[in-house]
């Protein structure tokens, strides 16, 4: 095991941390140490959100904002605290302005058909035009193939340049007087790349067209001010930053949500119903038919109560530190080509490589023996891989409890299949 | 898993490229890539041929390998056979001990026992031969491909 990482500055006691995930103690494959580093896909969730889903359930769990009886009242105020939490996370303007979800792709969806059944000005019809960017996980792929085809609105695209960054060029013709959403990711669950907001944003509202941004690989690791971003629509997920799976948000300028019709119908929604027709709750809850994932989000709220603790500017440093030393090794791997920026400068922590001709799979199942988790694949957004000429990636991926030692062993588990297949 | 057979084949291909064949078919593997495109090439009932070009994992292109090697020659009902008791391996998660009949017919082909323990690894094993049975289906006939399975 190499000391290479002695001296680096800004990380986080990640001793002190990692005693508050159970699982990152865990031993695999016959006495050897998990090393997780698979965050991008999921985060590992903390003991002090484990503690709070108990308690909810063995002390609060009803139906929310029906029942008059202690336990409904109280699942009520913890649900609704959840929402108070999320939208101080994330600076939200208003409380109102967090509709929780059940992930980030029915947060992207929801928008887009918001979009596809509004009225003027919003409205996404065959005249119109939608722009998307060539690194978006799938997720904020497909629900704007499915508008577009079902409105006739045009779907175009930002492609990319050959180290891993948005090709906003030609942005003048792309962002057009006929585009009505600009939709795209923050950081890039594949490549890693944090994208230039600001000129994306400018150009959008020079056309007056709508922007949402696909935050799910940002919220979990950085400050996310919704205001600062200056964006319409902002969508993450729990699950990516220590909380539960099956539940997301999606945040919408007030005005904005007032305006735009709901998409699911059904309890919770309503203000009141007849056979004939129905009137519409205010939004958050215009957009959260049925019962909501509640155990769910009060997880998250306790998630964001865990990580505002630390702090998103120190989870962020430590996240620097930790990419920046993780690219200086990769690069010293033989064979060994990262796919995406190859500097720790405006990128996250996912980083995608290829190494020699070795397929992913076997890149993955390999380190796997070792107790190593990566991800292998092509993460959910296949133009990418298309875009790079290769079939797959192999992807590590960092968060607040990564640790030096655990990216030296990366590098010597890639050794280890260098050997094996050479 | 990586047995030496396996990464022996992954290393030197065994009748790799594409040559001329009565029905070609293109399968995938959408959770990781692989690909494969292989042609069959029917003389009578008896298998002339089985070429092809892929690209994937270790598992996926031994597989591919270790197909030309067992099928090349054989009847298509023989053919059949193997491919069946080679479904049935891959399909028994890591609990069927290959035994000496299954090892007179899969030859080769048991080195990918192991491979059975692992679910996300099944499909790259088995790309080749759901290929080839795609493409023997489409070279004779989907009636005479199921009636000499039955």
């Amino acid at each position: 095991m190499t000391v290479a990482h002695q001296g680096l500055s800004g990380l986080l006691d990640t001793e002190a941390i990692r005693k508050d995930f159970p699982i990152l103690d865990r031993t695999i494959h016959d006495g050897k140490k998990l090393v997780y580093l698979d965050n991008a896909a999921t985060s590992q969730t903390p003991r002090q959100v484990l503690d709070v889903l108990n308690e909810y359930y063995e002390q609060h769990n009803a139906n929310v904002h029906r029942g008059v009886h202690v336990l409904a009242e109280e699942a009520t105020a913890l649900y609704e605290g959840a929402r108070d939490k999320v939208a101080a996370f994330i600076n939200a303007p208003s409380r109102d302005e967090v509709i929780f979800t059940k992930n980030a792709s029915e947060s992207l969806n929801l928008v887009a058909n918001m979009l596809g059944w509004a009225d003027e000005p919003y409205r996404v019809d065959h005249e119109t035009e939608i722009v998307i960017t060539e690194m978006e996980h799938h997720s904020n792929i497909v629900p704007w193939q499915l508008l577009s085809q079902r409105t006739g609105a045009k779907l175009k695209w930002f492609g990319l340049t050959d180290d891993g960054r948005l090709d906003l060029s030609n942005i003048d013709e792309i962002i057009t007087e006929k585009t009505k959403i600009v939709s795209f990711v923050l950081v890039s669950n594949i490549l890693g790349t944090h994208n230039p907001v600001e000129a994306i944003i400018r150009r959008a509202q020079e056309v007056g067209a709508l922007v949402c941004i696909d935050a799910s690989q940002a919220a979990p690791h950085m400050v996310l001010d919704v205001q600062a971003l200056q964006a319409d629509f902002v969508a993450f997920t729990g699950h990516k930053m220590l909380g539960p799976t099956g539940i997301g948000v999606l945040w919408g300028r007030q005005e904005l949500l007032e305006d735009l019709p709901p998409f699911l119908g059904g309890g919770e929604m309503i203000e009141t119903v007849s056979m004939s027709s129905s009137t519409y709750a205010p939004a958050p809850h215009k957009f959260e038919a049925g019962t909501p994932p509640v155990s769910q989000a009060v997880g998250l709220g306790a998630a964001v109560d865990y990580l505002s603790a630390i702090g998103m500017d120190k989870i962020a440093a430590h996240e620097h530190a930790i990419t920046e030393y993780a690219v200086k090794r990769l690069l010293e791997v033989p064979d060994l080509r990262i796919i995406g920026p190859t500097t720790a400068e405006d990128r996250g922590a996912a980083i995608s490589f290829a190494l020699g001709d070795i397929h992913p799979h076997d890149v993955g199942q390999v380190l796997d023996e070792e107790g190593i988790a990566v991800r292998v694949g092509h993460h959910c957004a296949r133009p990418v891989c298309l875009r790079y000429g290769i079939p797959a990636t192999t992807r590590a991926s960092f968060y607040l409890y990564s640790t030096p030692g655990e990216i030296d062993a990366l590098i010597d588990g890639l050794e280890h299949v260098r050997n094996f297949f050479g | 898993m990586y047995q030496e057979v396996i990464l022996d084949h992954y290393k030197h291909p065994h009748g790799r490229g594409l040559r001329e064949g009565d029905a070609e078919v293109h399968h995938v593997n959408p959770t990781c890539g692989d690909e494969i495109t292989l042609r069959v090439k029917y003389d009578g009932s008896t298998i002339a041929d089985v070429s092809y070009e892929g690209q994937g994992c270790s598992i996926s292109q031994a597989s591919a390998s270790v197909l030309n090697d067992l099928l090349v020659g054989k009847e298509l009902a023989d053919a059949q056979k193997v491919q069946e008791v080679f479904l049935e391996l891959m399909q028994s998660k890591g609990k069927l001990e290959p035994d000496d009949a299954m090892e007179e017919v899969l030859e080769d082909a048991v080195a990918f026992a192991g491979v059975s323990k692992y679910p996300a690894r099944v499909k790259c094993a088995l790309l080749s031969w759901m290929a080839w049975k795609d493409a023997t289906a489409q070279a004779l006939g989907t009636d005479v491909a199921e009636r000499k399975t039955a």
